[in-house]
């Protein structure tokens, strides 16, 4: 045994490293949403706050749908259904719970009344939902690779919306939900191809940077952690890791049950922004969405990914003036940025990776 | 490598012009502009809808600019795209109320984008008139929110009246878009009434609107032996179906709402459609001298085209919220809305309009018949439910 | 019975176009790898061309429209494979070729901007050409009316190619069961189309070196095979056939949907879906898919729901991978370590 050399001292942080990078991400994590909420929110006005709030769910939708394709490396292009899945529950839960309890949907002022925990536990149902289905469609995956895969979950997603068009009209009074018998709750009372209205509007900068803080918080511990390193693994190839003893069927159905509980939980947050849900959100548009978000942020990059929902949530309606051209332009972007930058803005690492860390492997790199 | 950088400096220019676009917005002055706003789907599989209503907006508003505008405040658009989205309706709906600060909201053509961007109208104190959807829901999301157009129950009656009572048929199918509120609801307020006048109904399909190939359905509807074909979509897919139907050998009357009301119906189904009926505003060969007016300008305007429904209630909507704006008190929400409230035999293009108690506009609607060679629609009968 | 007869043809006509643009997929994933999904957008290229061209004609050459000249609708198709092929190598050389090495999720997203490009494009207001009016682009937000280049206002008896009658049923009504000179058209112009590509696949040198590609791209650079001319010539191939697929759904169909419109998307991915079902990078797999994903979308449609059109379709994908990863026709891929 040689004793450790002196060199990997140096390496151990100071305590006031240690209290800067431990404490202030969860400091700034856990003042976010307040900040958001109590003072960007009201300084900016509604416009921008709605804006805000479609970026939160951005961020959770590809940041989540990054734990499948980005770490895994499994291709999953159906992520829309699993938010519509989320929406519509969550929905449920609220409008028909809150028309149960209080006799009205309509929304309850002031911060954090009742009615927003109900929300909470809708998007917490919701998100349980979607992993059940997400557990359903992961389940293929063992027998399928790449294309395959995407196709199946692009199928999915598009049985979703079919199956959301087929739904019972909305009921709109307390008397009618408790007078409803099997002709009205089967299939169930979802709105069907005029949509899910009258959703109260919980949907608030708070809790959506809550969820959207906890979804990055959630993926980049799974990313650094054991786990993490497997799913990684299983990305560069297969076969290899399979020969170091890594349990891919568990790990890769896990992927997608993770991703999808997320997913359906930024599904219950949109429910409640201010929107009327459709069949539509289930459809393939919106998953390519999300898809684009994760690889023009970079494959399995969380703050990349986080960058990119940003950036392509706000470039459209920052286009809004150019008419009809504005989809040509987006397309025109997409396509350029595609070939500028094929690994995406941060490739796999992130943000910070570039601000000269301290890391033993750069350090040792360097030297040698 | 040429060609990139030639991308990447586009991409750069046009955002950057975006930025400078979005920039400012008019503030109030007494000379200055009145805004208004619509949102519409420019884009998207249902552009077609949201040009025209848009052509028909523009239209009005070109005319009142011309004439020297509100009290020599002139008129001015802020027109957002939809895709056909919800989504985008509620935003583009949002950004109208809160940044643009426009007067009055006028939009959309489907009555799930109303609904999507309703409740933003009536949270902001904002007066929306939607041109042309249907469902009953949309101006029962608040006081500030009214229609121009039939609302469903209204036009399934007046086509089962039609059915049942002028054609004298007892067998009927229904063929509908699963995907359009607007065909789901008339479709089944057509059942309804159709049943209670002693009717009896042979089939019910549906085909997602935008479908090529309808022929599976109307072998199935053929099997069934029905007198008149209900279908209340839109022009987009009825000239599909009719031709469909008459290559099956299905020759029974098609029967529609104000949906079909487009020149293209007439150009893309050709003899197949010739003996349909469908029901509408307004006939265009009726001996109306504001019929006549609005599609010459129409014409002139718009490089020769035909205007269909949805452009001549874009008109109207337009129309009925100057009127309202020269009448009411000031151009604030409540003023305002209550001035839009008290609109009573407005004479449009679609008719002479009053809008009710629960802001829905009361008028009679004309069942016309496609007849000619190209098939153009005829006035047939006049229908009160 | 009557019945079951019909929707049997139906099934072949309809199988027959989603078997010609399977093959647009199956060959480019077959080469690069990758679900080129713009080429649903080429398709509507491929009709809209059509339609442009042939109302350019009818109107110039003043065509008796009861009984127009066949060979305009020779013309017609030329075009639109001409303007799709050159689409096909722009969009290939520009869009896709930076990208040769990238991921292939890269390619994907690429493929996505191409095709809201296209769309967007195509549905842009359209200016006239000529001072006439009669030679309009892009094609712009409304439906059009395809002219007939069989011949217009054909009574249903002109029409038909054949026909079987049926015994009348309850009702009194006596069914017929028509397969008409454009379903003909159609179901013999895709099998020849497919047949040639069957030869030009495996009986050519240029199609021996298509195969050598899809095989292994870095071997047959070696062997010294032109990668790049091989996948442009894929490209304007499969862009011709798009083109051709174009077209004939133009005939079937003739009321064309505005270019943006999604169910084109939807026609594309059933496509795609034909392909993976019948085994992708293979072309007869193609085809048997195309045909497969006709049968049960129409049988699904008239015996159980017209409904659930779309669930169909992807429940058999889902059904058919879950017993057979590769499609019915494709081999599987061995695990290279």
């Amino acid at each position: 045994m040689t004793p450790l050399p002196a060199a990997s001292l140096d390496l151990r942080p100071s305590w006031g490293e240690i209290a800067l990078r431990g404490g202030l991400p969860i400091l700034v994590s856990l003042a976010l949403p307040f900040l958001l909420h109590f003072v960007v929110g009201p300084a900016l006005g509604p416009y921008p706050t709605k804006l805000l709030v479609d970026v939160g769910i951005a961020i959770i939708l590809a940041v989540s749908l990054n734990i499948v394709n980005g770490f895994t490396g499994q291709f999953s292009i159906g992520h829309a259904g699993f938010m519509a899945i989320g929406a519509y529950t969550a929905a449920s839960v609220t409008y028909y719970g809150s028309m149960l309890i209080w006799e009205t949907a309509e929304r309850q002022a002031g911060f954090l009344p009742a009615g927003e925990w109900l929300l909470c536990g809708g998007c917490l149902v919701g998100g349980a939902v979607a992993a059940v289905f997400g557990y359903l469609v992961g389940l293929p995956s063992l027998r399928l690779r790449g294309d395959y895969l995407a196709i199946v979950t692009l199928g999915f997603g598009e049985i979703i919306r079919v199956l959301l068009q087929q739904t019972n009209s909305q009921l709109f009074s307390s008397d009618e939900i408790r007078e409803a018998g099997r002709r009205e709750l089967f299939p169930p009372p979802l709105g069907g191809a005029l949509g899910f209205s009258d959703i109260p509007k919980y949907g608030t900068l708070f809790w959506v940077f809550t969820f959207a803080v906890l979804t990055i918080w959630v993926s980049y511990r799974l990313k650094v952690s054991a786990a993490g390193r497997a799913y990684l693994s299983i990305r560069e190839d297969e076969v290899a890791a399979r020969s170091i003893g890594i349990d891919i069927t568990k790990y890769k159905v896990r992927a997608f049950v993770i991703a999808a509980f997320l997913a359906g939980i930024a599904g219950g947050l949109y429910a409640h922004s201010g929107v009327i849900l459709s069949p539509k959100d289930a459809g393939f548009q919106r998953s390519f969405d999300v898809v684009i978000m994760v690889v023009l942020g970079g494959m399995g990059s969380i703050s990349g990914t986080t960058l990119a929902a940003i950036i392509l949530t706000l470039l459209p309606e920052l286009l809004r003036d150019l008419q009809q051209y504005r989809l040509i332009i987006y397309a025109l972007v997409l396509i350029v940025m595609m070939i500028v930058r094929p690994q995406g803005l941060f490739g796999v690492h992130e943000i910070w990776e570039f601000f000269g860390h301290k890391r033993l492997g750069t350090r040792r790199g360097g030297r040698t | 490598m040429r060609l990139k950088s030639l991308f990447a400096k586009v991409g750069v220019w046009v955002a950057l012009g975006a930025i400078g676009l979005g920039g400012g917005s008019a503030v109030g002055q007494d000379k200055a502009p009145i805004l208004i706003g619509h949102y519409g789907s420019l884009t998207g599989s249902e552009a077609t809808f949201g040009q025209s209503t848009s052509n028909g907006i523009r239209l009005a508003i070109k005319e009142l600019n011309a004439a020297g505008g509100l009290n020599g405040r002139l008129i001015e658009l802020k027109e957002y795209d939809t895709k056909g989205d919800p989504k985008e309706a509620t935003n583009s709906v949002t950004r109208l109320v809160a940044s643009d600060k426009v007067s009055a909201v006028l939009g959309e053509v489907a009555s799930g984008l109303s609904l999507a961007g309703g409740p933003v109208c009536q949270e902001n104190g904002i007066p929306m008139i939607s041109p042309s959807s249907t469902n009953p829901r949309v101006t029962m999301v608040g006081d500030m929110i009214f229609r121009v157009c039939f609302i469903d129950p209204f036009q399934g009656q007046v086509c089962a009246k039609f059915a049942r009572e002028n054609l004298k048929l007892t067998k009927a199918a229904l063929f509908y878009d699963q995907k359009a509120p607007y065909s789901d609801g008339l479709a089944k307020e057509f059942r309804k009434a159709f049943e209670k006048l002693g009717g009896k109904i042979t089939a019910e399909e549906k085909y997602t609107g935008g479908d090529q190939n309808f022929k599976a359905q109307l072998t199935k509807i053929r099997g069934t032996g029905p007198e008149v074909i209900f279908i209340p979509g839109y022009y987009t897919d009825v000239g599909n179906i009719a031709l469909q139907a008459r290559e099956l050998d299905l020759k029974v009357p098609l029967l529609g709402g104000d949906g079909w009301d487009s020149e293209q119906l007439g150009k893309i189904a050709k003899q197949a459609i010739v003996g349909s009926y469908y029901s509408n505003h307004y006939a265009p060969d009726q001996d109306d001298a504001r019929v006549k007016e609005f599609i010459a300008k129409y014409k002139a305007d718009y490089n020769g085209a035909t205007p269909d429904g949805l452009a001549a209630l874009g008109y109207d909507a337009a129309k009925i919220l100057f009127d309202a704006m020269k009448r009411a008190k000031s151009l604030g929400g409540k003023d305002l809305r209550d001035a839009i409230a008290g609109t009573k035999d407005f004479p449009g293009v679609t008719g002479s309009i009053t809008i009710d108690s629960k802001r829905n506009a009361v008028k009679s609607a004309v069942v016309v018949e496609m007849t000619g060679d190209p098939p153009t629609p005829k006035y047939r009968a006049t229908v009160a439910p | 019975m009557a019945d079951f007869v019909q929707i049997f043809v139906l099934s072949i006509t309809a199988g027959s176009v989603y078997a010609l643009i399977a093959l647009g997929y199956t060959m480019v994933y077959g080469i690069l790898k990758f679900i080129n999904f713009a080429h649903s957008d080429v398709v509507v290229l491929g009709s809209w061309v059509s339609y442009t061209v042939a109302a350019f004609m009818f109107s110039r050459l003043h065509v008796d429209a009861e009984h127009p000249p066949l060979w305009i609708g020779a013309v017609v198709l030329l075009a639109a494979m001409a303007y799709c092929a050159l689409s096909g190598y722009v969009i290939e050389r520009f869009a896709y070729k930076p990208l040769r090495r990238a991921p292939r999720l890269n390619v994907l997203i690429t493929a996505i901007g191409v095709s809201l490009f296209l769309q967007n494009c195509g549905q842009l207001t359209p200016y006239n050409l000529t001072s006439q009016g009669d030679l309009r682009f892009p094609f712009g937000a409304s439906p059009q009316r395809m002219p007939d280049l069989l011949g217009e206002n054909m009574s249903n008896d002109d029409r038909v190619m054949w026909s079987i009658s049926f015994a009348p049923d309850a009702n009194g009504y006596a069914p017929r069961v028509v397969v008409s000179k454009i379903d003909f058209s159609i179901v013999v112009s895709a099998l020849v189309l497919m047949l040639a590509l069957e030869i030009l696949i495996h009986r050519t040198k240029i199609g021996m070196g298509m195969r050598a590609v899809s095989y292994n791209f870095d071997i047959a650079a070696l062997m010294g095979v032109p990668v790049n001319a091989i996948i442009s010539f894929t490209f304007v191939l499969g862009s011709s056939l798009a083109a051709a697929a174009g077209f004939l759904y133009a005939l079937a169909f003739p009321g064309l949907n505005q270019p943006a419109h999604e169910v084109w998307v939807l026609l594309g991915l059933k496509a795609f879906v034909a392909a993976v079902v019948g085994g992708i990078g293979n072309v007869r797999g193609a085809a048997l898919g195309g045909f497969l994903i006709a049968f049960v979308e129409m049988f699904g449609m008239r015996y159980i729901d017209s409904n659930l059109r779309d669930v169909y379709v992807f429940a058999v994908l889902i059904l058919v991978l879950l017993v057979r990863p590769s499609g019915l026709l494709g081999s599987p891929e061995r695990e290279k370590v």
